[in-house]
């Protein structure tokens, strides 16, 4: 049991990789900031396009759309990282993040806010246009404002996704919160840094996942 | 367009790794299969239990579900692979990864299959219990069939998403298809081993994707 705290819960050592780990966070935060935007606004580009009325277009991006959910996120950053390279495209690991999890997350998103635009009766468009609004008003103020409102908890689920998603970015050596947790590890041969990491994440999901289920719940009822 | 060729799809480098790879893409399969079955088994059997309402064990349940939706799978495998050696548990790292994916898994499943159970209206209980099924032969009988149909399509998506990140296995040397396919890459100082991993889950994972958008616009019970 002492054998067990001093590998998990080593809190001498919890203090000593705190700076570190801290700094982890703020890049997570960082990462976050950049991704979840581009993740949401692409998606909504993929919906888009996924509902185009060319036959071609519309299957073009679904095929898309269910290749990027195919490939792991992991595969597709190590593609994009170290395999770009050899092309003569060489990316910064951030860079390299940036655009693999806005291939990744905009498809997850995408198909998100599809379900959430065809759950939007037909009539709602036919409306809004005969009372003058535009292609780009009719989206914008009356088929969207609803359409997320329905799938409101699948967009907040995914977004926690995308944020535990950031993890993999330590791969390649981009220093947010797991990274630091695991360099700290390997310089005190204990697990408690990482848990430390792990005490982080939780603090920052576990409200949301609550949230979630709050959400899911209401919607069923 | 021959240089890119030569950099992503050199015929005689597919020639000399495709073994490397098809040893991958079996060692996925494997480990694959193996969380789904554990996982999804699991998570309807802790929806199970969930659904007699003992207060105690419930509260445990919901824990352990929320910690492991909450957490990255990743930063869980780094602290069950580096963390148990350390006090003599010594379980090798394809282990580790199957291990970790099933309780991921386990929790997500959970959620949906108790969701599912709360789906099926009161009426149903109450009818099968008076025409004399007991507490586990309704459940069994009458909800259960109900609540895991309704769940089909979230369970598919779901299931899919978790089972693609045995991919972490290369955080851990497992060796499954894409930690084949880095150390392919890096013997071999091209990037055709990694084009070749990366299609092997697009062909292994496409049908499973496809089915799981075939099954939303079919299967699902609408509720309006």
């Amino acid at each position: 049991m002492d054998a067990l705290i001093q590998q998990f819960f080593n809190l001498d050592i919890m203090s000593r990789a705190l700076p570190l780990v801290l700094q982890g966070l703020w890049q997570t935060v960082v990462l976050c900031l950049i991704v979840i935007p581009l993740g949401l606004i692409g998606g909504l580009l993929f919906a888009l396009v996924s509902l185009a009325r060319s036959r071609t277009v519309r299957y073009a991006m679904i095929v898309a759309i269910d290749f990027f959910r195919a490939v792991p996120p992991l595969v597709l950053l190590i593609f994009i990282y170290s395999g770009l390279p050899f092309a003569g495209i060489r990316l910064s690991p951030l860079t390299a993040v940036a655009l693999a999890f806005f291939l990744n997350t905009s498809s997850y998103y995408g198909e998100i806010y599809r379900a959430g635009i065809e759950s939007v009766g037909r009539g709602q468009w036919d409306a809004a246009r005969s009372t003058g609004l535009n292609a780009f008003h009719t989206l914008a103020s009356v088929i969207l404002p609803q359409a997320v409102r329905n799938v409101l908890p699948d967009l907040v689920s995914n977004t926690v996704e995308v944020v535990k998603l950031t993890s993999i970015a330590s791969v390649v050596a981009l220093p947010e919160l797991l990274y630091s947790a695991d360099m700290a590890r390997s310089i005190t041969f204990n697990a408690s840094p990482i848990v430390l990491a792990a005490a982080i994440y939780l603090v920052m999901l576990w409200p949301v996942v609550r949230l979630i289920s709050r959400l899911e719940r209401r919607m069923a009822s | 367009m021959n240089a890119f060729l030569e950099t992503f799809f050199k015929p005689n480098l597919i020639a000399q790794y495709w073994p490397d790879i098809l040893k991958g893409i079996l060692v996925t399969i494997e480990i694959a299969l193996a969380v789904v079955i554990c996982g999804l088994l699991l998570g309807l059997l802790l929806a199970v239990i969930r659904s007699f309402q003992v207060k105690a064990v419930n509260t445990l349940i919901v824990i352990f579900v929320d910690m492991f939706r909450a957490l990255p799978p990743l930063v869980i495998v780094l602290i069950v692979y580096f963390g148990l050696p350390n006090v003599g548990i010594n379980i090798p790292s394809f282990a580790v990864l199957w291990l970790v994916l099933t309780l991921v898994l386990a929790a997500f499943a959970e959620e949906i299959f108790w969701a599912g159970i709360l789906s099926v209206p009161k009426g149903q209980w109450e009818a099968a219990r008076s025409t004399g099924f007991g507490f586990l032969g309704t459940l069994g009988y009458i909800v259960l069939p109900q609540a895991v149909r309704i769940t089909v399509p979230p369970i598919t998506n779901r299931t899919v998403a978790i089972t693609k990140n045995t991919a972490l296995g290369m955080v851990i040397g497992v060796p499954e298809i894409l930690s084949q396919a880095t150390s392919a890459q890096s013997f071999s100082g091209n990037a055709t081993p990694l084009m070749m991993g990366a299609l092997a889950y697009v062909i292994l994972f496409i049908p499973v994707v496809a089915l799981g958008r075939y099954l939303e616009t079919r299967f699902a019970w609408r509720r309006s």
